[in-house]
């Protein structure tokens, strides 16, 4: 949910912060991928905490970036501290963004999940259902992809160094998919999810005619209230209805696909409320 | 001499994921010591369960950002022993080169930007970017090469997208083989000098003797596949694990602590060196030689030169392996074997970067899945670093609290935690 809040200016070299909540870390660690790219945006901002690079720490710092979902009381009071610091809060990635497959287990009642790993010691974990960074706060400017797609990260960079804003990009990724000519992986009978999902990654998975699994989240769905989310909920599955109807596919099928990244606006909070620890 | 103290590290930086150090020391007696796993776990062994098994090794690399191809390649393994696929050559030549491209990014990521700030006195690598830039960039020269390796077979490093149950979804283009293979030879001079940059650091001064668990394999130095051994004796294959390894629910960590024949064992770099040294690369041997490092080795802190080690013998390896490629060629009717899905229940274990992880899926008989199981190797080497914490504590009591919080701060890094895998 971005607020309509004003671009802030840096008067100064801006301090940026990364922070982690429960995930692979996966997204940290491509942004390193970055390499020269990287030295270059280390020009322009001072790093005054990276948990997992640096020993260093500061708790005054200008840019939040933050990836992983929100999974503990703990991460809820964490992430809502880092809010009240931070002039500009990044998602990073779709654990943060738009969820990823950590929802997957608000299925089930978090006993449930708790007793099938830990067992006999299940009572002291501790474990709330599971939402994207931007359920829980506002920010300012999000980052999708499992992980991360760099392309998009480094857009981002740079309209928060210029004081821009920073749409995501809104449209299938069968776009992208077709500008390179890519094969459509259903005539490889492999059930897809680009004609829904946001595109920006270049189609990286169709490239290696892997069908895409939704990573990104549904186009024009993670800007806005969940009320909207619903609404084109519906409309994704008209399409996929469409590609149902041709390829001769089940809606189980469909279904159970797009729940592995897009599953948290099912989630019910006051129902949740009673399964917290 | 330090006769009160009261450590407590939380969330310690420079490693994956998030965990704390403890110690307590009154009256010059150790009263409390401890690293604690406080990751928010994210249940994968619950939430792959009514996926179907193509979902579910994709499911699986999600587990770590570091390790994905590990993790996916012990779910496939898994799921194509559990369904009886069989794999071509091509297929399983591909893999292993995809696994020395992630043992590569991995162990140069915790050789030089999480360990080495520690052996030079800084905080981090950062203030290296002004003072000695050409360190930085061969830093991230040689960790780059692993991720475009591990790229090159399996689209991305992190998280891979080629990777099929039975093979993979696109042929490899031989031309981008070769050009990877000049690169690869390129890279032996940074490696080299950062052997020789090692040869000059000094490590704590440590030993400790513990059971060594890795895979082994009668025909190579083992990464991606072979029968489970212990250096007290047992070697029993994967389909076993079982029986071997036990894990268990333990106070203060989210992640479950393992034991085999003794109350803890080592994995990874190390244990992998000390059990099949015989089988690195002729120049990861004489690297080894360079670094004074005469299997077995006891002291934990040198894991992380056991693992430049190995990426010396990850790049020569490689090289072969491409070899291998170009003298076979291309073909196109090994990329993809057929999957059949029955009901049955398979396990697959590699040697991840930070050492040995099992995946066991059961699967109804359309391949949705029942049930799975996840043995980390970072929970694995918990008990251990528990262990050796306990035991090198004494023999640093005489150092000033800074130093001690230091030298256990370094030897956790020393393990190269992947934490947030082992609680997953």
């Amino acid at each position: 949910m971005p607020q309509e809040a004003p671009i802030p200016r840096f008067g100064h070299k801006p301090q940026v912060a990364f922070f982690d909540f429960a995930c692979c870390e996966g997204c940290q660690l491509s942004v390193l991928q970055l390499e020269e790219k990287l030295l270059e945006i280390l020009e322009h901002v001072d790093v005054v905490t990276w948990r997992e690079a640096m020993t260093e720490q500061s708790t005054e710092y200008d840019i939040a970036f933050c990836e992983g979902s929100v999974t503990t009381e703990e991460d809820v009071e964490r992430i809502k501290r880092i809010r009240e610091q931070a002039d500009v809060l990044v998602t990073l990635g779709s654990c943060a963004s738009n969820g990823c497959h950590n929802e997957l287990k608000n299925k089930w009642s978090m006993d449930e999940v708790r007793e099938v790993v830990y067992g006999d010691a299940a009572d002291q974990i501790a474990t709330i259902p599971s939402r994207p960074v931007s359920a829980v706060v506002d920010v300012d400017y999000q980052t999708f992809g499992c992980p991360v797609s760099l392309g998009e990260f480094v857009k981002v960079v740079s309209a928060i160094l210029t004081g821009q804003s920073h749409a995501p990009s809104n449209q299938p990724v069968c776009v992208e998919c077709k500008l390179n000519d890519y094969v459509c992986v259903y005539e490889l009978g492999k059930v897809c999810l680009g004609p829904v999902t946001r595109c920006g990654c270049n189609a990286i998975c169709t490239a290696f005619g892997d069908p895409c699994q939704g990573c990104r989240g549904l186009m024009d769905a993670a800007n806005l209230p969940a009320m909207l989310r619903a609404l084109t909920r519906e409309q994704a599955h008209s399409i996929m209805r469409k590609i149902i109807e041709r390829y001769e596919l089940s809606e189980e099928q469909i279904e159970a696909k797009l729940r592995i990244y897009n599953n948290w606006p099912e989630l019910d909070m006051e129902e949740a409320d009673e399964d917290d620890d | 001499m330090t006769t009160d103290a009261d450590i407590h590290v939380h969330h310690l930086t420079r490693v994956e994921g998030h965990g704390d150090v403890v110690a307590r020391i009154e009256e010059g007696m150790l009263k409390e010591i401890r690293f604690s796993v406080v990751e928010a776990p994210r249940f994968f062994e619950a939430i792959v369960r009514e996926q179907p098994y193509c979902d579910v090794v994709h499911i699986a690399s999600r587990i770590c950002g570091i390790c994905a191809v590990s993790h996916k390649c012990a779910a496939l393994q898994a799921t194509e022993a559990a369904f009886g696929v069989e794999i071509s050559p091509q297929t399983h030549l591909l893999r292993r080169i995809a696994f020395h491209g992630e043992v590569l990014s991995s162990h140069l990521l915790h050789i030089y930007f999480l360990a080495a700030p520690d052996l030079l006195g800084l905080p981090s690598v950062m203030p290296l970017i002004n003072t000695q830039p050409e360190i930085v960039k061969r830093a991230m020269r040689l960790k780059q090469i692993g991720y475009d390796l591990a790229a090159m077979v399996a689209g991305r490093h992190t998280h891979p997208v080629a990777m099929t149950v039975g093979g993979f979804s696109f042929l490899h283009d031989p031309a981008d083989m070769q050009e990877m293979r000049g690169r690869l030879v390129n890279i032996l001079d940074d490696l080299d000098a950062s052997v020789e940059l090692f040869a000059t650091l000094e490590l704590p001064d440590f030993e400790r003797e513990t059971e060594y668990v890795s895979l082994t394999n009668p025909d190579r130095y083992a990464f991606y596949e072979g029968n489970v051994l212990s250096s007290d004796g047992p070697c029993v294959p994967v389909a076993e694990y079982r029986e071997a390894i036990r894990e268990r629910v333990v106070e203060h960590s989210t992640a479950k602590w393992a034991r085999w024949n003794r109350d803890e064992y080592l994995c990874g770099a190390l244990a992998r060196m000390n059990n099949n040294f015989d089988q690195l690369h002729p120049s990861a041997q004489k690297a080894a030689a360079r670094l004074e490092m005469e299997p077995p080795v006891h002291n934990p802190y040198a894991m992380t030169v056991a693992q430049l080690i190995e990426c010396v013998h990850c790049v020569e390896d490689s090289i072969e392996l491409i070899d291998e490629f170009t003298r076979s060629g291309v073909d196109a009717d090994q990329q993809q074997a057929e999957v059949k899905p029955r009901a049955a229940l398979g396990v697959g274990a590699v040697e991840a970067p930070r050492g040995i992880l099992f995946h066991e899926y059961e699967y109804e008989d359309e391949g949705v899945c029942l049930s799975a199981n996840h043995v980390i190797p970072t929970a694995q080497n918990q008990a251990n670093l528990n262990r050796d914490m306990h035991e090198f504590a004494p023999s640093i009591m005489h150092e000033s609290r800074d130093r001690i919080q230091h030298l256990l701060e370094m030897l956790v890094r020393a393990y190269d935690p992947c934490i947030s895998c082992s609680t997953h």
